[in-house]
């Protein structure tokens, strides 16, 4: 922290100040309360109950959703599995027609569904506008496509569709991960029961409208709101055929014991402590563009989120600084304005979780920096933090955060890094700079992760399979390789 | 020991330095089974050995009852060999077990013998062991192919080169077809080891005698200390640890036993081990997809730069 | 200029920029929302650091005369409006133009050094150099040589620059690395490194006489070269990208950048300018519609 004062400073004060801009809310229609969207309508939940959906932003109530208990999962399931017969018999032309007139309704919607992640998780609306939202549209647009072309995918063997599969997806990309979900169960054939995250139900609500106007048959797709409890309902049900389950790993480890026995098929899509690998030939300025990508994009609530640093030690002090400028410029605030780069962290739970961490990283001896921005007074939020000078047995450095929280850590030579790099029970993504072709070639290989990213970080696309490796699960979503997950292949 | 079996053999004496052949009964030298570990035979750490028996309940051989601690051992050894054996060039790995077949095929008399001591007629051995030849061969062809067809070029909207190629999940434990003495064995090892994976093996309890064998055919052959190991001994007691070990990255079953298969998931959510289930097969199938089942899928990114005039014409 | 002792990089070793992670960099800034009082201030500011041009074979001192009216007046009857920055002519037009602008601040600059080309003898260079400065220019854009920077000759690329810093006198010296023939980031990065080592007071994308003129891209390569030399030295350098920018909008992308990259302190005409002619009247028209209302048409608004 001393030598801050020695260096000269830039000044960025003026430039995280822009007058307002924020995104209009008129564009999106919230309803006061949403019921289960269950075999092709809207129905209310056996259990009566309700719950609150909030803007993590502000406090505000946005919405009220229903608490599925595990008969309203029966019903789902039911929906699902008489919906199957018929569904997994159309023409596979005709499916992926649906599939297609999906991907159409969220473009025409495209402008309302951001606004509603925006205000239902709180990440910046830039990220809903230009990422969240067009992403999951051209997954669906992807998906449908496959639909009819399945013989081509698989030499030598027949798909045939599982059944009913049962998806529980998280809070960091709500429409995004439903459409990863639903895009390629629909495709090949089977039906689905989904259950968004119970603090950001809202998108998948509106993505159940869209399913009623495209005039999917009804039960084919079932969206049933509601917390842990729900999902194991439908990780338990008995008529299920298939989990698709994005989270944690620790609920992941839940989830493969519950199936233990059952001939449940499972992917399972968990948490990750990426190692994204700075070295010293590296293109450094854009190095320091994917670090902040790496783990300040949705205020590092991202599973593949590029977490732990490696710098290479002659290029430690340049990163630094470069990283810590870069960092003042971040501006940190309304999610719902255009200008914010780092919106509201998702819950309360969530906050704590990371103030935890970060007092971890402070009681372990590491250096703590902080961007100097002003946060808003009210709402959940937390400055971009790195933490240097941590050792690889640090907590910080092991345990997924899950926030817009950074450790560093130096290294001097290939293989220290690949090896520290390795050195975590997590495999999901890593990411290597460096300008010298061999050596990507060589780090990408020896990672052990499901997705390198070499001279970039945090790159999705619908094509792209994705998943991970050791303890960030298994089974890819995205891509060719998304299909098998949900396919006998006879 | 096993039984002794004596047969009507010449024997020898010595005369003047010289063994000269005298029609007498000669000993037989019987084999000692030890199970293979690390590229050696030792016997089981804790001293234990079972019977095993024909169907006639005739002893065949004394076996290893292996241990927890020698399941510990062969995991350090197969992890130790990974990084080789994964490394190595996949035409590489295809000539290897192209030799494995070629070294079981000099054996086949003595793969025949011990397939008829463990109950299959004549006709039966000598089909097991051509298929178990064939099959080796089979997988050695696939060693440098199985990635060209299951790894994809994925057209990004953005600018990068973006492709998904299958790499080995690393250490996988298999509990063999406790049916079959040689085919089942050779069915789920070889595209394990194809595939890049190495593995520690527990062979059929009931029919052992071959994957002791084997493992000397393996030893004979290129093939890496510590890519395969072998142990004989007790499902039961050993399923545990082969399922719940957190260095192991995959476990193959091959029963359809409902409590096993419970408790196989149940221990490798500890670590998240890929479960893989083949239930009770009979091993007439082969294909490059039991090689997939212990691969991950890797993506790789890169930008692509767009520079130049030429726009792409040419 | 603080006293310091400089190690000099070694330019041989290739400067290492990925171009897709700057355009995805340069693409941030254009998705800055800039409204209402941040957008009347970055518009007064983006005024106030064009460098007026007229650099054609046809200028004659009426043309010269009439450009330099405009640049002190830009819009009359639009109050406190500032002047442009400077108005940039060739070394023939020098005199006249200072004439022109007189004491209203607006500043003189020259191209120099065989502009556009720079296919010239070094002797001819410093030659024109001193005559422009003899002239009154307050400020000396010179080319450098690119056929021999491609060639690899940084040695006499560095030396010419310092040569023409040297003759340059009181004057400060924009150096154009005319980055539309230099092609890739990692040359556009080492000639600016090469230009300020060597004495640059501005480094500057274009001479505005090929079709490829700066992009936001380009410039933000410049400005993180800017940054690291400044890191390194505590010496503050310019930046001009020219040619190209002829919308407001797009000029306020620039500063959103200027100002991400650099900070503050270079958010003026000191340390930023926009070689542009056309862009002073976009600006203009939008001023006017921030302050009616109402969407301008161009014949409101005088050419020049």
């Amino acid at each position: 922290m001393a030598k801050r004062d020695n260096t000269l400073k830039l000044k960025f004060d003026s430039a995280r100040k822009f007058a307002p801009a924020p995104e209009s809310r008129s564009a999106a229609k919230i309803k006061p309360k949403y019921d289960l969207f269950i075999n092709g309508k809207f129905e209310k939940p056996l259990s009566k109950k309700y719950f609150d959906s909030t803007n993590p932003a502000t406090g505000e109530k946005l919405s009220e959703v229903a608490d599925s208990s595990a008969a309203d999962v029966d019903k789902a399931v039911k929906a699902a599995r008489n919906a199957f017969n018929s569904w997994s018999k159309l023409p596979a032309a005709e499916r992926g027609k649906y599939i297609f007139r999906i991907a159409r309704m969220v473009q025409e919607r495209a402008r309302e569904l951001a606004i509603v992640e925006t205000l239902d998780g709180g990440k910046p609306i830039r990220e809903s506008r230009d990422f969240d939202v067009p992403t999951a549209a051209n997954h669906f647009f992807y998906y449908a496509g496959w639909a009819d072309k399945l013989e081509y995918a698989f030499p030598n063997r027949t798909a045939k569709p599982l059944g009913v599969a049962g998806q529980i997806i998280p809070w960091n990309f709500p429409l995004l991960m439903a459409a990863w979900k639903i895009a390629p169960a629909l495709a090949t054939g089977n039906t689905v029961v989904l259950k968004p995250a119970e603090t950001t139900p809202l998108t998948a609500m509106l993505l159940a409208e869209i399913i009623l106007e495209a005039d999917l048959p009804p039960g084919v797709v079932n969206i049933i709101t509601g917390a842990g409890s729900t999902g194991a309902a439908i990780v338990n049900h008995p008529d299920v055929n298939k989990i698709a389950f994005t989270g944690s790993t620790d609920v992941g480890k839940i989830i493969e014991k519950a199936i233990a026995g059952t001939d449940k098929k499972a992917t399972l899509e968990l948490g990750g402590k990426a190692a994204n690998i700075i070295f010293e030939d590296a293109p450094l300025d854009q190095a320091v563009e994917g670090i902040v990508n790496g783990i300040f994009f949705n205020q590092g609530h991202v599973c593949c989120a590029g977490s732990r640093l490696y710098v290479q030690e002659s290029v430690l002090e340049s990163v630094l600084r470069k990283l810590k400028d870069r960092i003042e410029t971040l501006i940190v605030g309304d999610p719902l304005d255009k200008n914010t780069d780092v919106g509201a962290i998702n819950s309360k739970q969530q906050y704590d979780q990371i103030m935890k961490y970060i007092k971890i990283g402070i009681n372990e001896g590491s250096d703590m920096f902080q961007s100097s921005c002003t946060l808003p007074s009210k709402g959940l939020y937390i400055p971009p933090t790195i933490f240097s000078n941590v050792a690889q047995s640090s907590r910080i450095a092991q345990e997924e955060i899950f926030g817009p929280v950074l450790t560093i850590q130096s290294f001097r030579t290939d293989d220290e890094v690949i090896e520290k790099a390795n050195n975590t029970p997590y495999g999901l993504s890593a990411g290597v700079w460096t300008d010298k072709g061999s050596k990507i070639f060589n780090l990408t290989t020896k990672l052990r992760a499901g997705v390198v990213w070499a001279n970039t970080f945090n790159k999705f696309d619908p094509t792209s399979p994705f998943g991970g490796y050791k303890e960030s699960g298994y089974g890819r979503e995205g891509g060719l390789h998304g299909l098998a997950p949900y396919l006998n292949l006879v | 020991m096993s039984k002794t079996i004596s047969k009507n053999i010449p024997a020898t004496t010595k005369t003047n330095g010289v063994h000269k052949m005298v029609s007498t009964k000669r000993l037989e030298v019987l084999k000692t089974y030890k199970i293979y570990i690390g590229g050696k035979f030792p016997r089981t750490e804790s001293g234990r050995y079972y019977i095993a028996e024909d169907n006639a309940g005739n002893n065949l051989a004394n076996m290893c009852l292996s241990s927890r601690k020698d399941f510990r051992e062969a995991v350090i050894a197969a992890r130790s060999a990974f990084g080789d054996w994964s490394a190595k060039a996949a035409n590489n790995r295809g000539q290897i077990l192209y030799r494995i077949a070629e070294m079981l095929e000099g054996r086949r008399a003595q793969f025949k013998e011990e397939l008829i001591k463990q109950n299959l007629s004549a006709a039966e051995a000598e089909n097991e062991v051509n298929l178990s030849v064939d099959r080796l061969i089979y997988y050695a062809g696939w060693c440098d192919k199985f990635q060209q067809v299951f790894s994809s070029v994925n057209p990004v909207a953005s600018s990068h080169f973006n492709f998904s190629t299958p790499e080995p999940t690393g250490v996988v434990s298999v509990i063999a077809p406790q049916n079959s003495s040689l085919l089942g064995l050779v069915s789920v090892i070889a595209p394990v080891i194809a595939g890049g994976n190495t593995c520690v093996v527990l062979a059929s309890f009931a029919k052992p005698l071959c994957a002791v064998t084997f493992a000397e055919v393996l030893n004979s052959s290129d093939v890496p200390g510590g890519v395969v190991n072998i142990l004989t001994g007790k499902v039961a007691e050993l399923l545990p640890y082969f399922a719940d070990h957190m260095d192991v990255n995959a476990i193959v079953y091959c029963e359809n036993n409902v409590a096993d298969k419970t408790l196989i998931k149940e221990k490798s959510a500890l670590n998240l081990k890929r479960v893989v289930l083949y239930d009770k097969q009979n091993w007439d199938a082969q294909s490059p997809y039991f090689i997939m089942d212990n691969q991950e899928i890797k993506t790789t990114w890169h930008p692509i730069e767009n520079i130049g005039g030429s726009k792409g014409s040419y | 200029m603080a006293e310091k002792i400089l190690t000099l990089p070694d330019f041989t070793i290739p400067a290492r920029i990925d171009k897709v992670g700057v355009e995805e960099r340069a693409d941030r800034f254009t998705k800055r929302s800039i409204k209402k009082e941040t957008k009347v201030k970055g518009l007064m500011l983006a005024l106030n650091m064009i460098d007026l041009t007229t650099l054609e074979g046809k200028d004659t001192e009426g043309k010269v005369r009439q450009m330099c009216y405009k640049a002190v007046h830009l819009l009359d009857s639009y109050p406190n409006l500032p002047t442009v920055a400077a108005v940039c002519v060739y070394p023939e037009m020098v005199r006249i133009a200072k004439k022109a602008v007189g004491d209203s601040g607006v500043k003189v600059a020259s191209v120099a050094t065989a502009f556009p080309s720079g296919q010239s003898s070094l002797k001819i260079k410093l030659e024109e150099t001193r005559y422009a400065v003899d002239e009154g220019a307050d400020e000396i854009d010179m080319v450098i040589s690119r056929g021999k920077f491609l060639r690899g000759e940084y040695n006499y690329v560095f030396d010419e620059i310092a040569a023409v810093k040297e003759a340059c006198g009181p004057a400060r010296l924009k150096v154009i690395l005319e980055t539309g023939e230099l092609i890739t980031f990692d040359k556009i990065r080492k000639a600016s490194d090469i230009a300020m080592y060597a004495g640059a007071d501005f480094i500057k994308t274009s001479t505005g006489k090929i079709p490829a003129a700066s992009s936001i891209p380009v410039t933000l390569v410049m400005l993180e070269a800017i940054r690291d030399y400044y890191y390194k030295t505590g010496i503050m350098i310019g930046m001009k990208p020219a040619g190209g920018i002829s919308k407001s909008k797009v000029a306020l992308h620039y500063l959103v950048m200027v100002n991400e990259i650099l900070g503050e302190d270079w958010m003026n005409n000191k340390w930023f300018r926009f070689g542009a002619s056309s862009l002073a009247n976009d600006v203009l028209m939008q001023l006017m519609k921030e302050k009616t209302g109402v969407y301008q048409g161009k014949d409101y608004f005088t050419i020049d």
